[in-house]
Formats: structure tokens, sequence, C-alpha cells
């Protein structure tokens, strides 16, 4: 089974690169962006038939190594 | 006096270290990490680099190869660790010092000397050290130290702040401050202080007509003080 996650920076941590993505748009003339944050994405294919297990165990290896609690946030989806 | 030095893939300030540890008095061995055990040692250094590529978020598979439980063991019973750049980002992704080494402010990889103040002097580190500020070498690309207000009241409070970016003079503001970091911090403690992470390289500064000595004055006064 494939579980997709999308690992942030929260809210407030500052993101230099989302910053200068944001102002490389605004000068290419996308005018009307207000913030660009950036992040990563993750396909992970889980040996698992049960989505509830397979996203139990994906999740616990959010908290273990794919983010940085301390300034990331995760989203299974 | 025995201290080891962790080859992780991608290190590279390894044999820098070795060199230096041994030019002032340690008999110093490499550890590859993909070993269990530990050599007895009285000191465990983490060298700088780009272990694992930087793959991830930097230090962060390193934080979980073979070698590093030996080492969380070493550092909870009180053991000496010293993270150097690269070796500090470890430290922080394995929980073993608060907070996180983001990406430079200006998003630049920076190498140049700079100076930095001692801020703390009740540790085997710092202890009896004969300058308080001291010149050293930086290069890295994510260096700018980050934590909660509620981590950064306990660090404080508990005098974890090791050493901060200033100038020549000991003046810690924005103009001395390099990448970014959360209050000029260029190394930190953990609670007990026998775990000290920081950016600058005081191994590359130990050789007076390479570089300058006051690296030279780290390794003099760390052996000192474990004699």
């Amino acid at each position: 089974m494939k579980i997709k996650v999308i690992v942030t920076l929260k809210n407030g941590v500052l993101d230099p690169q989302g910053k200068a993505i944001q102002q490389t748009l605004n000068g290419m003339g996308f005018e009307s962006i207000k913030e660009v944050r950036q992040g990563k994405y993750f396909d992970i294919e889980v040996n698992e038939n049960e989505e509830t297990k397979a996203k139990s165990k994906v999740e616990d290896m959010c908290k273990k190594l794919l983010a940085n609690l301390v300034i990331e946030d995760f989203k299974i989806i | 006096m025995k201290s080891s030095v962790i080859i992780f893939p991608g290190s590279n300030c390894d044999r820098d270290m070795d060199v230096a540890l041994k030019k002032f008095g340690f008999n110093n061995k490499m550890v590859w990490h993909n070993d269990t055990a530990l050599p007895k040692s009285d000191l465990i250094v983490l060298p700088g680099g780009f272990s694992y590529g930087d793959y991830l978020r930097c230090g962060s598979i390193a934080g979980k190869s073979k070698i590093i439980n030996s080492v969380i063991d070493y550092a909870k019973s009180g053991g000496l660790v010293l993270g150097i750049c690269n070796g500090f980002q470890i430290l922080t992704e394995t929980g073993l010092l608060p907070g996180v080494l983001q990406q430079n402010k200006y998003l630049e990889f920076i190498c140049k000397n700079v100076h930095v103040k001692i801020n703390d002097t009740k540790n085997k580190y710092f202890k009896n050290i004969k300058k308080e500020i001291l010149e050293l070498h930086i290069a890295h690309n994510e260096g700018n130290y980050f934590c909660s207000n509620d981590e950064l009241k306990l660090i404080e409070d508990n005098n974890q702040i090791a050493v901060t970016y200033c100038d020549k003079d000991g003046t810690c503001n924005n103009n001395s401050n390099p990448n970014g970091a959360l209050k000029n911090i260029a190394g930190i403690f953990n609670q007990n202080k026998n775990i000290l992470g920081m950016m600058p390289h005081p191994e590359r500064m130990i050789d007076k007509y390479l570089s300058g000595e006051d690296g030279s004055i780290f390794f003099e006064n760390l052996i000192g003080n474990l004699n």
C-alpha cells in the first residue's frame, strides 16, 4: 500500500528558500502571491494491506526520522 | 587521555580532528559508523562534514547510524561528547542537544573566520581558558541555530549557551551574526555540560603558519582540564 507524507515547516519558522521562491515569483510578474512555504513529499510503499496499520507505521516513521518535530509538521495522506 | 573520532560516510573533518587531538596529547582512535561499540574513551568527537550527503536533513541519517546508540549511552552516562559543525547537527538530531540548525538566513554557504565569545566556563571544555574571545573558522550551509521560546528560556536559565558569534571586541549583535542564529548562538551544551556542539572548527586553527592558534588554545585547555 502506498502512503504519502508531506512534511512542512511549522508556522512561524523561518523559511528562507520559500521566501526566495516567493520573491522570484513576484519578480516574474506573479504579484498576487502572499507567501510560499517549501516542504518535502514522500511516497512510501508499505508492505501492509490494512490502511490504518500502514498509516500508523508511517506515523511512527515520521516522528522518528522523516520530520524534525522541533521545526516541522507532517501530514499523512 | 583517550579520544575517539567517529567517521560517517561524508565526514571530511575527521582527519583534521585526528591531527589536532594527537598534536595536543590525545591518544586518538578513529571509529567507523557501522561499528557498534566504542573504544574506551575520555572524549568522543563527532566531526564536521556532510554525513550521508546531508540527505533528508543535515545529521538526521547519522543520528540513526549503528554507532550512535553507543554514543548516546556514553553521553548519558556523563562522558564528554564534542560535535563540530555536522557533528553539532547530529547531536541536535539525536536529541542530545536541544534545537536545530537551519539553513543560513541568506541562503549562502559561509566559509570564513569568525570570532566567538565563551559564555560559560563552568565546564570541562572552557574551564581555565586563557582567552574569552577566540578566532575560529566556520564553513557551513546550515548553521542557523533555532529553538522554541520555551527551550531558549531553559537553555539561558541553565547557562547552556556555550559560545556566541561576536566581533573581535566581543560585541554580539546582528553585524557579528554570520548566519541568522538565534541570539548569535554558535554552540550549546546539554544540561550537564558534558556534551558540546558548536559550528566553528577549532581543529582548523592549530597552526600559526597556516591559520591561527586559537584552536590550539581550545585543545590545550581541554586536555589540561581532563588530566
